[in-house]
């Protein structure tokens, strides 16, 4: 009897062991997949990092950068028009809507729930989602009917809003999450003091928040650099510098889409060129940001990064 | 100047403020109420322009643009359909999402749950340093280096083995076409997807976890019986915008997929050329013929706008879904 029962003890046992060795295996196995999935994901950053900067080296010099592009096919110019032109133009674009993304995102954290708008400020929030989604070429199209045909003229302008409303979404998301980590304590002890609710709002909450708002700012900032699709319909891009605000001006990332659409090998090497300059700002810009949002403790939630 | 009156300046003033702070609050409160009316009137202004622009060609082609298959901009001759297009739009998101769904999910899963900490950390920036890269970087790198990657070593291999047996691989490939195309989306929409299902991963109570590890799972059962579950309709979500990503994105597959136009852009093969919504309309809107040619560019645009708009919606109402059977679970 007793034999018995240790016999099954053993079996038992021994079932278990096989079963956790077994188990194991697999958890190595998927471990190793898993692995190999991030693997997959890095080389293509690193094959484009090394593809962007041993090809874009080799145009780098002074005349490069500021010269405005040759003639098609001759082999000299750069791209002065086009650095000039992304940094007018994200600048520009800034303008509108840095203040109204951040504004609106004020509206959400701090006077849509309290107010009765409850259902205004449900449609504010759908219609940023929508937003958010909007193809950046269907941006393009609107900037191209709005300003583009009512001002005769390609232009900055239509550029510039048209990148804004790529960028105002973005500002308005982050705005409104960094504004609710705000404890309400510190909004309380502004009103303890008498303090008005807009002054509450500017001097405490806001001012306070400052780091969360630039970090959602550089990130619209760094997303609009790169765009494309929309300066098609909008700017038009030409081989000159930027002059007036109804003429059609030159970008980054248009420039680099003509160059690499021209046959010739020149125009291939500074449109590496070009994108080596794209990607510098662009990488340096998201470096800062991770260091200014490490530094404060504050996490880009799951909106940000879309 | 005596007690009393003393005390009624500093009421004067304290009124005075009051009444300065309220009017502080109304414009205040004005100003960020206006600029919210702005973003929904961008919405608007997004909805209007496209309607107007395209109401020509749906005036001359109705419904038949949507189905149709022509593409001819030559003036006297005009005809325009959107479907190929609409075909191409989908194929190629259609295989970046094959590839990049699993992919996204098992970087999140790693580097959340297999190796946690700084090396975790370090692994998920590099990973999301991809997503700051410009869609015109990939572009240009995928038309001088990639493609001839996948031509050499994916593409020809197959057609060779199995280009007669096989018709999704039976087009002499080129390099540029769908396959390409498909699978630089999913090279730009892997660091997306990944990092929202970081977050949706990282969301997961730690109980769940513990309650799994105290029965003795090892980290994928961990995973396999307690995450994956548990973020599902998260996980569905992230996987969504990362198609509304890939069926709009525009300058990278302008770049990669060939430019086809009309009948012939609709891939009869992985290795076809095609042609998406947004790609043609980048191609095109600059060189358009005529009135009738610019508003079909913008019909496009119209019909891309409505097939984002119903992702973006359904995603939102499988995501509630989901969710609503889940709390349902654990009432």
């Amino acid at each position: 009897m007793e034999k018995a029962n240790k016999d099954y003890k053993s079996i038992i046992q021994s079932e278990i062991e096989k079963n956790a060795k077994k188990r194991k295996i697999v958890n190595n196995i998927v471990t190793v997949i898993l692995f190999g999935f991030v693997i997959i994901a890095i080389i293509p950053l690193v094959s484009i990092l090394i593809d962007v900067f041993r090809n874009g080296v080799a145009a780098f010099n002074l005349n490069f950068l500021t010269l405005p592009p040759g003639s098609i096919g001759s082999s000299n110019g750069g791209i002065g028009p086009a650095i000039q032109g992304t940094f007018i133009i994200v600048g520009l674009a800034s303008i509108i809507g840095v203040p109204v993304g951040v504004l609106a995102g004020v509206y959400l954290s701090e006077y849509a729930s309290s107010s009765r708008f409850k259902k205004f400020a449900y449609f504010v929030r759908l219609f940023n989602d929508v937003m958010t989604g909007i193809p950046s070429v269907v941006i393009g199209i609107v900037g191209y009917i709005t300003i583009v045909l009512t001002l005769g003229t390609f232009s900055i302008v239509a550029g510039a809003f048209a990148l804004s409303i790529i960028m105002i979404p973005i500002v308005t998301r982050v705005t409104e999450e960094t504004l609710k980590l705000v404890p309400n304590s510190l909004r309380e002890a502004g009103y303890a003091l008498g303090m008005a609710k807009w002054k509450v709002v500017w001097h405490i909450v806001i001012k306070g928040s400052k780091s969360g708002i630039t970090t959602g700012v550089v990130l619209a900032m760094s997303r609009i650099a790169g765009e494309t699709a929309p300066l098609i319909m909008t700017i038009l891009g030409t081989s000159l510098f930027f002059h007036s605000l109804n003429s059609p001006v030159d970008a980054l990332p248009l420039r680099i889409w003509r160059l690499a659409s021209q046959p010739y090998p020149f125009a291939h090497q500074q449109g590496w060129g070009a994108a080596l300059v794209l990607i510098l700002i662009v990488l340096s810009l998201t470096i800062a940001l991770r260091m200014i949002s490490q530094k404060r403790g504050f996490q880009l939630s799951k909106g940000a990064t879309i | 100047m005596d007690e009393k009156s003393r005390r009624l300046s500093v009421i004067k003033t304290i009124r005075s403020k009051s009444n300065e702070s309220k009017f502080g609050d109304k414009f205040f409160k004005g100003l960020v109420i206006g600029c919210s009316i702005y973003t929904i009137a961008m919405v608007a202004l997004v909805i209007y322009a496209l309607s107007e622009g395209s109401l020509p060609i749906f005036l001359k082609e109705g419904f038949y643009f949507v189905i149709g298959t022509d593409w001819n901009p030559v003036e006297g001759s005009e005809s325009f359909g959107a479907l190929p297009y609409i075909i191409g739009t989908l194929v190629s998101s259609a295989i970046a999402m094959v590839i990049a769904v699993p992919i996204s999910i098992g970087i999140a899963i790693f580097v959340n749950e297999m190796v946690k900490g700084r090396i975790g950390t370090l692994l998920s920036f590099i990973v999301e340093l991809l997503a700051a890269v410009p869609s015109i970087v990939y572009g240009l790198w995928a038309l001088f280096v990639f493609r001839f990657v996948i031509l050499d070593y994916i593409e020809m291999p197959l057609y060779n083995a199995l280009g007669d047996k096989l018709s999704i691989f039976g087009t002499a490939p080129f390099g540029l076409d769908v396959f390409t195309a498909g699978i630089v989306l999913a090279i730009m929409i892997i660091p997306i997807v990944s990092a929202i299902s970081r977050e949706v991963i990282r969301a997961v109570p730690d109980s769940q976890r513990e309650a799994a590890y105290a029965l003795g799972a090892t980290r994928w059962e961990v995973v396999k019986t307690a995450i994956l579950p548990y973020g599902k309709s998260g996980l569905l979500g992230a996987s969504f915008l990362g198609l509304g990503r890939a069926i709009g994105e525009t300058i990278l597959v302008t770049m990669v997929i060939g430019n086809a136009v009309g009948m012939s852009a609709i891939p009869t093969s992985l290795f076809s050329p095609s042609q998406t919504l947004s790609s043609i309309i980048a191609n095109e809107f600059n060189e358009a013929s005529g009135a009738l040619h610019l508003s079909a560019l913008i019909g496009l645009g119209l019909v891309l706008f409505a097939l984002t708009l119903l992702i973006n919606v359904g995603a939102v109402f499988i995501v509630s879904r989901v969710t609503k059977s889940h709390s349902n679970l654990r009432d």
